[in-house]
């Protein structure tokens, strides 16, 4: 059994790994719905400023996991949660904290693209405006202008400010829903296999706009393509059964996993 | 495919016998009335018009039956037989036509088939015949009624003026039972009794749109969905109770309340009220509002919700921003047929708003609806040509055509918010 220093140590990048400090600490998480065990004793740490991808084969707990990092679990009411998340330095799951503040803090994309039946510029606007954010009507226009900068649609629909979200194409939705979580400034971005639902051209837009993202922004993303998990990715950690079997970077992960299960997984033998 | 060939013998064999068995029977009393013309004697033509339809008609229903023919004493002896012969005849010639044809037409299908025949392609033909037949039958029934109204509309117009009757403020459907009656001459003013319809329906809509729209809200948004089980059905047998139920809940336990609550409040207010009407119906069309805006409130796609929570707005901004105006075209439609569920109600308003047709807006007065005076038209013996009941039907037809623009407007808004919301 090798620790993780001595993983380190192989690695190419050493010292841009050592400079990045963990933001989210998870000991410990156990997931229920109802009697049924999601999650078992995940430990994990996700560090600020760079992308981390969490892999497995369908119910493996990866998808449940991400939402508990902005509590989305509470809206499902058979969901029961122990076990601490801390981000911050502050634990998520503490009864005086105020969920509506975290979820505007962290950002969440999801697996099927979700405008607003709102026009684009209110399809961005919606965080902002909620929070009471930008009351002058020019500080709005270049929020959202600067958010759909971000996600890099502007060029695209910078004269199609006034029509529905819903009528753009799938991957422009998808980059919409992206400028729309940028809006509000958070500090994490969560997405859900943000791909699964486009063709490839889009995907690859949206993984360069993932690239470009990291830089400001702490990214945790789900997905089942392993060559994107490769691609976008600076960290990955391995779910099955609702176990984490394994976590590293991404080069070693897919190189020379530690653990059988994580090797089979993405030479695709198995899962 | 055997079975598809029997199928295709049987639906010949029966089904141009069938059509013409109703023909039959629609022209049966046209051809009765035909033959007896012929005989009916001079004498009873001389007296006039109505002996004659009397006569006809006793004659029509008796006509199978010669001993009673001739013991009427309208025909003479030769003529009642002559009838009598000529009917039967034309009858058994046409039911043994349709007989032959039945099995000709059976045999023919059946000399059709063979081996290759595809009796499942023929069978599919005739079918779609048949079920284009039935939804012809449902669409010719709308044309039917709404051509009667507008015929028995046109004989009430050609007996009081247009203007008098739509833009009339005076509501006294009177007509004389003996010619020379005080008071013979109705008015047939209808603005109070719309103005009443709407007074009672805005009422009902006041109590109804609230309290069923913020149920559903409770209801697809917050209620857990052991509570939601239970409360759904409870509030759906609401839209159950047979609607004299609620007429006597309104006329003896609402309507003396809301009067003894004014009066302590120094107000006037009659025991019929369009107040007590309004609320009670307004509780009857609850599960209207409700139960259809839960449905598409219900049906608005979970992750918009989830990406409305993920950007920190809490449940009612969700519900206000996100869920409200994507679900907007289904509750504009289901307050829509609530308004129409409430203008089309009778049996409340007949027992707890009273028979006066007030002109006010005053909810504590009596008022009375356009149902209601329909219901008082016509209850009773009644002629059918005075313009008493005539004027049902001049009600009834804009009754009809106020419903319809209101549907046409669900419609047009539907469609309007589905473009934007889509």
């Amino acid at each position: 059994m090798v620790t993780e220093m001595d993983q380190n140590i192989n690695i190419d990048d050493v010292d841009t790994k050592m400079e990045k400090k963990s933001l989210i600490h998870c000991t410990d998480v156990n997931v229920f719905y109802d009697d049924k065990q999601a999650l078992f004793n995940v430990d994990l740490n996700i560090n600020e400023k760079e992308v981390t991808s969490l892999i497995g084969p369908s119910g493996c707990g990866k998808s449940t996991f991400i939402r508990c990092l902005n509590r989305m679990n509470d809206v499902i009411e058979t969901c029961s949660f122990n076990g601490s998340i801390i981000i911050n330095g502050q634990d998520i799951y503490d009864p005086e904290i105020d969920v509506v503040e975290l979820r505007a803090k962290i950002g969440m994309v999801f697996q099927k693209p979700n405008p607003f039946p709102k026009s684009v510029f209110d399809n961005v606007a919606y965080g902002p405006k909620l929070h009471g954010r930008f009351l002058n009507k020019s500080d709005m226009n270049n929020k959202v202008e600067d958010s759909l900068i971000k996600a890099g649609l502007w060029d695209e629909i910078k004269d199609r400010l006034n029509e529905p979200g819903t009528a753009l194409s799938g991957g422009q939705q998808q980059r919409l829903c992206i400028a729309r979580a940028i809006a509000v400034d958070p500090e994490i971005i969560l997405m859900d296999e943000p791909c699964s639902a486009l063709d490839p051209i889009a995907t690859a837009r949206i993984e360069e706009l993932i690239d470009e993202l990291k830089v400001n922004y702490t990214i945790v993303i789900v997905t089942h393509s392993m060559q994107q998990a490769a691609r976008v990715s600076q960290r990955t950690a391995f779910f099955h059964l609702g176990n984490l079997i394994e976590v590293g970077d991404t080069g070693k992960i897919f190189r020379s996993p530690d653990n059988e299960q994580t090797e089979a997984y993405v030479t695709g033998r198995y899962g | 495919m055997p079975n598809y060939h029997g199928l295709y013998s049987l639906l010949w064999s029966q089904l141009v016998p069938l059509l013409l068995l109703l023909i039959f029977i629609v022209i049966d009393a046209s051809v009765k009335e035909l033959f007896i013309f012929e005989r009916l004697p001079e004498s009873i033509i001389l007296i006039g018009q109505d002996e004659v339809n009397y006569s006809v008609n006793v004659i029509k229903d008796n006509i199978r039956n010669l001993d009673v023919l001739i013991s009427l004493d309208i025909l003479s002896i030769e003529s009642a037989n002559g009838l009598y012969n000529q009917y039967f005849l034309y009858r058994t010639l046409f039911l043994s036509i349709i007989s032959l044809l039945s099995g000709a037409l059976g045999f023919f299908a059946i000399s059709r088939l063979n081996m290759r025949f595809d009796a499942r392609r023929n069978v599919e033909k005739i079918l779609r015949f048949i079920f284009f037949i039935f939804s012809t039958v449902a669409v010719l029934t709308t044309f039917g009624i709404v051509l009667s109204l507008i015929f028995e509309t046109l004989r009430f117009f050609s007996q009081v003026g247009f203007t008098e009757f739509m833009f009339g403020t005076h509501w006294s459907p009177q007509t004389a039972i003996r010619e020379d009656q005080v008071g013979s001459s109705g008015s047939f003013g209808a603005i109070p009794i719309f103005t009443g319809t709407l007074l009672i329906t805005f009422i009902a809509m006041i109590v109804a749109a609230p309290l069923g729209l913020y149920s559903a809200i409770y209801l697809s948004q917050y209620a857990k969905p052991s509570v939601r089980n239970y409360f759904k059905p409870m509030l759906e047998i609401l839209a159950g109770i047979p609607t004299v139920v609620y007429g006597f809940f309104a006329a003896l336990s609402v309507g003396p309340f809301i009067r003894s609550s004014g009066e302590t409040l120094g107000l006037t207010v009659s025991t019929e009220s369009a107040l007590a009407a309004g609320l009670v119906m307004g509780i009857m069309i609850i599960p209207y509002v409700s139960s259809l805006s839960d449905d598409v409130m219900s049906a608005v796609p979970e992750s918009l919700r989830d990406g409305s929570l993920a950007l920190g707005a809490t449940k009612s901004e969700t519900i206000k921003k996100v869920i409200f105006p994507a679900a907007l075209p289904g509750i504009v439609g289901a307050m829509l047929l609530a308004i129409s569920r409430a203008i089309g109600e009778t049996m409340i308003v007949v027992m707890a708003a009273g028979l006066a047709a007030n002109l006010t807006a005053n909810p504590l007065s009596a008022v009375t609806t356009v149902t209601v005076q329909i219901v008082t038209l016509l209850v009773g013996d009644q002629e059918f040509d005075s313009p008493k009941t005539l004027a049902a039907f001049a009600l009834g037809l804009v009754l009809f055509f106020i419903t319809l623009i209101l549907n046409v407007i669900a419609m047009i808004t539907v469609r309007r918010y589905r473009e934007r919301y889509d």
